[in-house]
């Protein structure tokens, strides 16, 4: 058991070099990053340097805050369009369900890039390049949400529903204040599955933002590196840290639940 | 009648964001649309021919495919490992999960601005490491023999944790007596146990793994955006990166929608592929 123990602090050694030398980089003078020397520790600390560049050439928060706000934006209207149909195609019958879960099943296969170009058109057609709407909108609707939340109310008892009908409850309070509290462990999931891949997404926002208003995190790196950093290494793993750190942080705090989120949701890619 | 009530917000956003433009996606690919021009014309498989004669859109793929076939058995085998010795004991279990993980999570332009340090041909710490040891030292993500090779094992370095707790999930939906039972019958060695037990329960989960895998690696573009531009003289030229740039730097919109046209379809061909394994070969339960 000494050997898998001594294996496994190897192999994750390798997988956090980059972490190691980003961060190590980031503290380093541009000099001794320069004379390429393989000690990690810095023998000068220029951390004030390079953050402080980082800080002051571009809006750092402002990223950040954009980040969450598109995001935050995704998430909240793939649950309100996702949990009510979701909750409908698992336990009410209704004309059309039958279609209505054949064109989920049809929107699991369609990655997003595919109506990517006919969304830019659109988007661009009615003035929206640029904002938060063209970051957010293409992304309210998610045939996965749809399933994985048919698939979680599914498993839950008729009785629960009946006892909620028999106190007078619509089927719309219902869902928001029987089913979804019931449902937790998948909204949570898919919720973590959701900002994840959005937070790290480039290709859509590489196409739609223009300028640094409504940058996400992503493009906010890109942009330093090609504006401001040049061969400034240090600078520009300052930089990386900084966008980094939120999502990494959020998962060291809650790291059971990002892997059984991604875990589960996994399921799909 | 409640039930289409609550499916009809969905229903539209679907109709408008998914399946109106997916469409229009198919249709766009037999014009000759472009960004900004007021008139399209119907050229039927016109931008299919262009592209079997581009010679650029050959590279292209075949750059894909390589990555695909590197980037998938590698990160397959690697999270089978991973999972298999992260689990073989309680030590240590959540802190290594965590540190293999930790790539999924991490935001891939900045891991990549890390990387492009990293693999930098002069002021890099692997290239110092390998200058110390006298070895020669390859110019990485700058020349065209060794850029695939570089893309391909930071797309490893991402997507094994992703692989592992999906394996993960397959190891604990093993149930314990049949280590046991294989016990009784004379299996003796941990390999013995992998062979007859754990491989074949976990069959399912390999062919789910391996599918998955092979779409996300195709979908490789952010590395590639950041790091290379599909340079150096298209060595890194990737599929998704060609239909970007035909779309949105060269504004052939028509052309970029026949590319991504190829790239769905090898998605759904991978997807049926899937399910037709899966139902003939690899159940078990």
């Amino acid at each position: 058991m000494r050997a898998r123990i001594a294996v496994l602090a190897l192999l994750g050694a390798l997988v956090l070099m980059p972490y190691l030398w980003m961060v190590a980089a980031s503290v380093k003078p541009v000099s001794e990053i320069f004379r390429a020397s393989l000690s990690i520790w810095p023998e000068q600390f220029a951390a004030a340097e390079n953050y402080g560049k980082v800080l002051a050439r571009v809006p750092v928060l402002h990223y950040l805050w954009n980040g969450v706000v598109v995001c935050g934006g995704i998430l909240l209207f793939q649950l309100l369009f996702a949990v009510p149909a979701g909750y409908a195609l698992a336990k009410l019958r209704f004309p059309g369900r039958g279609i209505a879960f054949g064109a989920v099943m049809l929107g699991l296969l369609v990655p997003p890039h595919v109506p990517a170009l006919p969304l830019y058109v659109a988007a661009s057609g009615m003035g929206l390049l640029d904002s938060y709407t063209a970051l957010i909108a293409p992304f309210t609707i998610s045939a996965f949400a749809i399933f994985l939340f048919r698939q979680f109310f599914s498993a839950l008892p008729d009785d629960l529903l009946h006892a909620a009908r028999l106190d007078g409850m619509g089927e719309w309070s219902i869902v928001w204040r029987v089913v979804l509290p019931n449902a937790w462990p998948a909204a949570t999931a898919f919720a973590i599955f959701s900002v994840v891949s959005h937070w790290n997404d480039l290709f859509w926002p590489l196409i739609v933002v223009q300028g640094h208003e409504h940058a996400t995190p992503a493009l906010g790196v890109l942009y330093f590196r090609s504006e401001e950093a040049g061969d400034d290494f240090g600078a520009m793993m300052a930089a990386a840290v900084l966008m980094t750190l939120p999502l990494v942080l959020a998962f060291l705090l809650a790291q059971r639940r990002f892997v059984e989120g991604i875990a589960t949701t996994g399921l799909k890619g | 009648m409640a039930g289409a009530l609550m499916t009809l917000p969905a229903g539209i956003a679907y109709l408008l964001l998914l399946l109106l433009p997916t469409l229009a996606t198919v249709l766009l690919a037999f014009t000759d649309y472009e960004l900004g021009a007021t008139a399209l014309g119907w050229i039927g498989l016109d931008n299919f021919r262009e592209m079997l004669a581009d010679r650029g859109f050959g590279v292209s793929v075949r750059n894909t495919l390589v990555y695909v076939g590197l980037v998938t058995p590698v990160s397959i085998l690697g999270g089978l490992g991973l999972a298999l010795l992260v689990e073989a004991g309680a030590r240590g279990r959540a802190f290594f999960r965590a540190v293999f993980f930790l790539p999924v999570v991490s935001l891939t332009v900045a891991m990549a601005a890390a990387w492009q340090y990293l693999l930098h041909p002069t002021i890099g710490p692997v290239n110092a490491a390998l200058r110390a040891m006298g070895v020669g030292t390859p110019f990485w993500l700058s020349s065209s023999d060794t850029v695939l090779l570089s893309l391909a094992a930071i797309g490893v370095w991402e997507s094994i944790g992703f692989n592992m707790v999906l394996f993960m999930a397959g190891l604990t939906a093993i149930p314990r007596e049949l280590y046991a039972a294989a016990e009784v019958d004379g299996a003796r060695g941990g390999f013995d146990r992998f062979r007859l037990v754990t491989w074949p329960l976990l069959g399912p989960t390999t062919l789910f793994v391996l599918t998955i895998s092979m779409i996300r690696s195709l979908r490789v573009f952010d590395t590639v955006a950041v790091l290379t531009q599909g340079g150096p003289n298209k060595a890194s030229e990737v599929l998704l990166f060609t239909m970007y740039q035909q779309g949105f730097t060269y504004l052939r919109l028509g052309y970029s929608a026949a590319i991504t046209l190829v790239f769905l379809a090898v998605v759904l061909a991978l997807m049926w592929v899937q399910t037709r394994v899966l139902d003939k070969r690899v159940h078990y339960a």
